[in-house]
């Protein structure tokens, strides 16, 4: 049978598989409806129309998918707001593939979903024009030539690609909390974006309740060009309604009791904006934030959120058994305990290795003031 | 579309696993060589009785071993048809040399426009 499937089909794997189609069948079948009074044509016959179905299948997929080009011709389109929710849903899962290098994911989405042009970008991140266009167009090209599919993924891996997602506007929020406001307010279009499109996942609110309260403190981070302590800032530069929209934000994420990292940083950011501030319970957030991001950075403000809420000693021991050594952060904050210990020369050798790691101006001015002031 | 599954795995990861459970792996690769999307498949003796051929100036070079010199070998391939990339990668993964140390590298092929399957207009 399988030698006359292979004659007619002239195609060998074509005729197994359209065997082995017909044998599933005949199994499923015969039991139910009685063996046919000629099993051997029966076989030939229904294997011989699995594999013409087949072939008719795929000439129709084929002309299918030259017809539509999907992802080329969508990444262009949404340009202008006319696309429908569901399509730019669809769209983000696109542009946030994993298998797409992330600087692609952050510019595909900057470009088809947030409102910026590429040269626009390009100066975002601080890579000429050029350099722009050629990361946007191979990305668009891979999406094309490799499939990456045009779609919302499945359930099972829904949390792992919302993640991609999330972090990748979080990053976008964070290239400009570094001084380049357009890409945080973009961020924080987009984290608005994601909320009306996914308003049953918590961690989508999670994250922009988080962006918000950070971006609500922006004036008061900065006095000229130095960077100010949250416990020196200026409460009078917070922005109130930006707070507001963020606890707003967070309690939505809270009520989904599905809150992950970005919610609890949210809480967190949330404590903080309070006078007095709770440490003990900044405390207690930093450590389930640990325990489910299994970070020393996450460990490092935790010791921080100790020492503030008046155990230096305990928040020193903390530190010390980081591995965090080319972490400058940690340096300048074992200064800090240090110098509140009284151990003066100790702080002033932390922070001079703290010194040499920073690489921001602000930051490098803020440590050398630390030293003269020690 | 058709996706080729490049299996690199690192040597000797497969026979180090103990008898029954060396059974099932194998029965895993059985099993996606004969999934229906299945298009083509191929296992490499190992890369010990690779030979590699270069011509240079007409001359023909061939030398002992492998093309490259890597900690993972190319042992083995199958080609999918898939509907888009992330059946192909969840078919990639689940590829027994994927979680033995190796990885799997998920390539298009390129589709050949004319005749598809021409046999059946005889």
């Amino acid at each position: 049978m399988l030698a006359s499937l292979i004659g007619f089909l002239g195609d060998f794997d074509l005729a197994e598989e359209a065997a082995q189609e017909a044998f599933a069948i005949a199994a499923e079948r015969w039991p139910r409806d009685g063996v046919p009074s000629n099993p051997g044509a029966w076989l030939y016959a229904s294997a011989r129309n699995r594999a013409i179905d087949r072939i008719r299948r795929e000439r129709t997929l084929a002309e299918k998918t030259r017809l539509l080009e999907v992802p080329e011709a969508t990444v262009d389109e949404l340009d202008d707001d006319t696309t429908i929710e569901d399509e730019r849903l669809e769209l983000i899962f696109t542009c946030c593939h994993p298998a797409l290098a992330l600087e692609a994911q952050v510019a595909l989405t900057l470009r088809t979903l947030g409102g910026l042009g590429t040269e626009e970008i390009a100066r975002g991140f601080l890579v000429s024009e050029e350099t722009m266009k050629r990361r946007l167009s191979r990305a668009k090209v891979k999406i094309k030539t490799a499939g990456i599919p045009f779609a919302v993924p499945a359930d099972h891996k829904l949390p792992e690609r919302l993640d991609a997602v999330l972090a990748v506007v979080y990053l976008i929020y964070n290239e400009g909390y570094s001084g380049r406001v357009d890409l945080a307010a973009e961020a924080l279009r987009l984290g608005r974006v994601l909320t009306s499109l996914m308003p049953d996942e918590a961690e989508v609110h999670g994250l922009l309740g988080l962006m918000l309260l950070h971006h609500a403190r922006r004036q008061a981070r900065f006095s000229g060009d130095d960077l100010v302590l949250l416990e020196d800032q200026d409460r009078a530069l917070w922005n109130g309604d930006e707070i507001a929209a963020g606890r707003a934000a967070l309690e939505q994420a809270i009520a989904l009791r599905q809150g992950g990292p970005y919610t609890l940083q949210a809480a967190i950011a949330s404590l903080q904006c309070e006078e007095p501030v709770d440490w003990n319970e900044v405390a207690v957030l930093y450590g389930r934030l640990a325990s489910v991001t299994h970070s020393p950075v996450v460990e490092l403000n935790r010791a921080v959120a100790v020492a503030q809420a008046g155990a230096v000693e305990r928040a020193l021991e903390l530190v010390d058994r980081l591995d965090l050594d080319s972490y400058q952060y940690l340096h300048s904050t074992r200064g800090e305990l240090l110098r509140r210990l009284g151990r003066l020369e100790d702080a002033r050798d932390a922070y001079e290795r703290a010194l040499e790691l920073a690489s921001s101006e602000p930051e490098r001015r803020f440590l050398a003031r630390r030293i003269a002031e020690l | 579309m058709k996706y080729a599954t490049l299996i690199y795995s690192k040597p000797g990861s497969h026979e180090a696993l103990p008898d029954a459970e060396y059974k099932a792996m194998f029965g895993e690769y059985m099993a996606l060589a004969n999934d229906p999307r299945c298009v083509s498949s191929g296992q490499l003796e190992p890369v010990e009785t690779a030979t590699t051929v270069r011509v240079q100036d007409g001359e023909t070079l061939t030398t002992d071993g492998p093309y490259a010199d890597t900690k993972e070998v190319f042992g083995g391939y199958y080609v999918f048809e898939a509907g888009d990339l992330d059946e192909a990668l969840e078919l990639a993964s689940r590829i027994p040399a994927a979680r033995l140390g190796g990885a799997i590298e998920v390539r298009p092929v390129v589709e050949q426009p004319s005749e598809v399957r021409s046999g059946v207009e005889r």
